[in-house]
């Protein structure tokens, strides 16, 4: 086995460095944090700056300046709301269609087709939403302007669907072909049998698909920045959906180009986007945790 | 055990929603022939008199291009044991699967022939599949509960044909476990899950879900299969416990099962018919020289 | 006593059918007829001039996404790629393993803006690449990274274990496996999922907002990897939401560019996986 030996060095070489590969993707997202903490931890350094965090008005270039994230939280939670309100039903549907409905032919044809939604880029999203639907929500409804928080949400669940069709149908099609058979042969129409035995069955993964669809949709900056008009306002109850908010990530798109570096605004800017990677991390983190189990309740 | 007067000798005269009951019949008189009569077959096809539960005219049977049965005819008793047996591929699944119309789910599924059901065709066009499976039960090979409570497995057919009240629901609960001879193993548990029950329980819970809604006929795809010695002990005792109300079709690879537990045996060789008669014949004097060759373990 | 149905369990049935058809067809109906207006309108506003003159010429953005792909991907399929092979040909399951694939799974779930803020911070600032070329591909390259991670372990994966166990039994290492038996077979896989990730870059726009784009160029055609560079959906972001001046054709002919370019990676990169599951060689 010596004569080996000189090969095995440069294979040892090569495959160690593949599995550092593996290992960076660890360090990718622990520099993200570090980053993302080390910028946005000298906010917390002015004892008025952080206590305006918690207030009621951003106004970060005004005398003196105000960020206060209530507006942002509620803009962004009003846009993604809407927009599972509308995806979450649509997307389940979509993929119970797929998988339990559709003849071969139009599932063929419907898959790649949800996988091509997925591919649209955002701005085309807003382009389309600034450029059309705006003006004509606003024309049609009488609204006040064209540019809106539900606009966000149909924009935004229109890109979330995609990702709750597949993995929706995913968890639909794990649900073991014995279970279908044996609800029919009990006498259960089709539909009983997808309502009482296969939807239960599947649960878990359908909660996933909506919180993989919610992550998706806090995280979109592009189509919201285009659409929802930006105004830094608390939403009042549900006049609030066609009236313009500001989202967290449409803030940080919107506004770091004009911020001086290593300013207070800056700071505050990375802090958001702090947040940001904190509540995404814990909703695909729970994601994976009921996916996780689902697989496990396969077995 | 009078625990489930409906589901004994029902006489229909439709397949319709409102199948008129009445009281259970007395059995039929052992005296069947081995003639063959009205059926164009061979005559090592035994038509069995008296009550006919099923019956299959000149069954054809197609995946795609592949044929599964070959011109099979077969009457099957009312409240008696018949099993089918035959090697691996031999299309006995198959015909069973005709029964309920499982197989109707199959890409490129296609029948010629009748299969009746007290007379009635059952692939009728505007029969209502529900009720049909409804009547005709069916456990599967490896025991499958869902997902949900022991006592929400039993429930689930009675809830999907009506809705039942509360203290109806509990008695049908009990009535079919301990008609499935399990009642007294998880009476103290119907609320866990089902998929915590050990395979033969799982198997007869299938069974109990089966029973309460309350079918005439069980077809039995190799239930014990996927079991152990004893938990397959169990299932044929309560198979035996059973033909007193029900018509009892089994599949089985295991010809020991099939002589132990069955009066009448068909025995199925690439799709065809080739032997139907009473166990004991079919075991002890095969006409066919195919069925002696299978029965003395010449063939897979 | 059991009560009958309020309403037949076969005419819930029809009725729910038809309902969730409504609903599917809702999904995909009403964005392909969005994407086809898109296309009628994209389809009047294009001429030469648009693409050539004027300070929101086409070609230079188009030129800039290019670099910018080519560059992205230059950077993310190597790691990609080994990460990928790492993870189905050497890891086995353990902590290790499931901290890569948790990782994995929030970096494809970061937003993208976070991401740009990311390059921001550690690109432009601190490694001081400046707002360019190379930050923005770098930044762009962490955003796809997972993508390509997942497509080409499922490649992969696809290799029949049979062809390693025959490599491996002829006295083959487990790297002359994968190098000659493994990747050779999965690299259709792999390109057509490389191909699918990387359209996202060209259609991303808020990471290479703070890290490489930028509207008025001197030279619009970048030099070097530290100049900055101009972008197709960054010039359609400007564009629409911050010049009212411009013409509604340029607009949707630019949105038209872009979605041909993206969309036509995608349809490629599928039909393409397609021809590939159908032909399946083992």
């Amino acid at each position: 086995m010596r004569s080996t030996k000189p090969r095995r060095w440069g294979e040892r070489l090569i495959e160690g460095a593949i599995k550092s590969t593996g290992i960076a993707t660890i360090v990718f997202v622990l520099l993200i944090f570090v980053f993302l903490l080390k910028d946005s931890l000298p906010l917390f350094g002015h004892a008025k700056q952080t206590a305006s965090l918690l207030g009621t008005r951003w106004l970060p270039t005004s005398e003196p300046e105000q960020f206060g994230l209530i507006p942002l939280l509620l803009g962004s939670l009003y846009v993604t709301l809407g927009a599972m309100v509308i995806s979450v039903p649509l997307g389940v549907a979509c993929a119970i269609f797929i998988a339990e409905l559709a003849p071969q032919w139009l599932r063929e044809l419907l898959k790649p087709l949800v996988e091509l939604l997925a591919a649209v880029p955002s701005v085309v999203f807003g382009a389309l939403g600034v450029l059309l639907l705006g003006p004509w929500f606003a024309k049609t409804l009488h609204l006040p302007v064209g540019q809106f928080a539900a606009l966000g949400s149909l924009l935004l669940a229109f890109m979330a669907i995609p990702t709750i069709v597949s993995v929706s149908e995913d968890a639909l099609h794990a649900v073991p072909r014995a279970l279908r058979a044996g609800s029919l042969a009990l006498g259960a129409t089709h539909w009983q049998s997808i309502t009482r035995v296969v939807l239960p069955t599947a649960r878990s993964g359908l909660i996933a698909a909506g919180l993989l669809g919610l992550g998706r949709a806090i995280g979109e900056t592009m189509t919201v920045l285009m659409v929802t008009g930006n105004a830094a306002v608390i939403p009042q109850g549900l006049k609030g959906f066609i009236l313009p908010v500001r989202t967290m990530t449409a803030t940080i798109a919107a506004e770091m180009g004009e911020t001086a570096h290593n300013s207070t605004h800056y700071f505050a800017l990375f802090f958001i986007g702090l947040l940001l990677f904190l509540i995404t991390l814990v909703v695909n983190v729970v994601a994976e945790v009921v996916v996780h189990r689902m697989g496990r309740e396969a077995k | 055990m009078s625990a489930l007067p409906s589901a004994v000798g029902r006489t229909l005269t439709q397949t319709g929603e409102d199948g008129s009951q009445s009281a259970g019949q007395s059995v039929a008189e052992e005296a069947f022939l081995p003639t063959c009569e009205e059926v164009p077959c061979a005559p090592n096809i035994l038509r069995p008199e008296g009550e006919i539960k099923l019956e299959a005219r000149s069954l054809n049977m197609y995946y795609g291009s592949f044929q599964a049965l070959r011109n099979v005819s077969m009457a099957i008793p009312e409240r008696r044991i018949t099993a089918l047996i035959g090697p691996s591929g031999c299309g006995k699944s198959s015909f069973l699967r005709c029964f309920n119309r499982m197989n109707d789910m199959i890409d490129g599924f296609r029948l010629e022939g009748d299969v009746l059901l007290e007379g009635n065709d059952i692939y009728r066009r505007d029969l209502d599949l529900a009720y049909l499976r409804k009547r005709v039960g069916m456990v599967f090979q490896a025991p499958n509960p869902f997902p949900m409570s022991i006592y929400d497995n039993i429930a689930y057919g009675p809830r999907l044909h009506g809705r039942p009240d509360r203290s109806e629901l509990d008695q049908i609960v009990e009535q079919s476990l301990r008609q499935a001879a399990l009642w007294d193993e998880v009476k103290d548990k119907l609320r866990q899950s089902a998929l915590g029950l050990s395979g033969g329980q799982q198997q007869r819970l299938c069974i109990a879900r089966v029973l309460a809604v309350q079918p005439e006929v069980l077809l039995m795809d190799e239930p014990a299969s996927a079991l152990d010695p004893t938990a397959t002990f169990h299932i044929e005792e309560l198979m035996l416990q059973l033909m007193e109300h029900y018509t009892i079709v089994i599949v089985t690879h295991n010809m020991y099962q099939a002589s132990r537990v069955s009066q009448y045996t068909g025995f199925f060789l690439m799709g065809e018919l080739v032997e139907f008669g009473h166990t004991e014949q079919i075991f002890e004097t095969p006409r066919d020289k195919r069925t002696d060759d299978y029965i003395r373990g010449r063939f897979g | 006593m059991t009560r009958p149905h309020l309403v037949h369990p076969r005419h819930v049935q029809n009725m729910m059918y038809i309902v969730l058809s409504l609903m599917a067809a809702v999904v995909v109906l009403p964005v392909l007829g969005l994407l086809a207006y898109m296309m009628i309108k994209g389809l009047a506003g294009l001429n030469p001039d648009l693409f050539l003159k004027g300070s929101q010429a086409l070609l230079p953005a188009m030129v800039g996404t290019l670099y910018l792909v080519l560059l992205t991907a230059a950077i993310a399929a190597p790691i990609g790629i080994a990460a990928a092979v790492y993870l189905s040909e050497y890891a086995h399951r353990g902590i290790l393993v499931r901290l890569i694939r948790l990782a994995i799974i929030n970096l494809a779930g970061v937003p993208s803006v976070v991401h740009g803020l990311f390059g921001l911070a550690l690109f432009v600032m601190m490694l001081k690449f400046g707002r360019c070329l190379l930050s923005g591909a770098a930044t762009m390259a962490l955003l796809v990274l997972p993508l390509i991670i997942s497509a080409s372990e499922e490649a992969l994966r696809q290799v029949p274990q049979r062809l390693r166990d025959g490599s491996l039994a002829l006295g083959a290492t487990r790297w002359q496996t994968i190098r000659r038996v493994v990747l050779p077979n999965a690299l259709p896989g792999i390109m057509t999922g490389l191909i699918l990730s990387i359209s996202r870059a060209a259609g991303e726009t808020a990471p290479i907002l703070f890290t490489a784009a930028f509207l008025s160029l001197t030279n619009p055609y970048p030099e070097s990897l530290f100049d900055e560079i101009l972008a197709l959906p960054y010039q359609l972001f400007v564009m629409t939401s911050e010049m009212p001046s411009v013409p509604a054709e340029t607009k949707w002919a630019t949105a038209f560019v872009l979605v041909v370019l993206v969309l036509g990676l995608n349809i490629g990169a599928i039909l393409w996986r397609t021809h590939l599951r159908r032909a399946k060689r083992w």
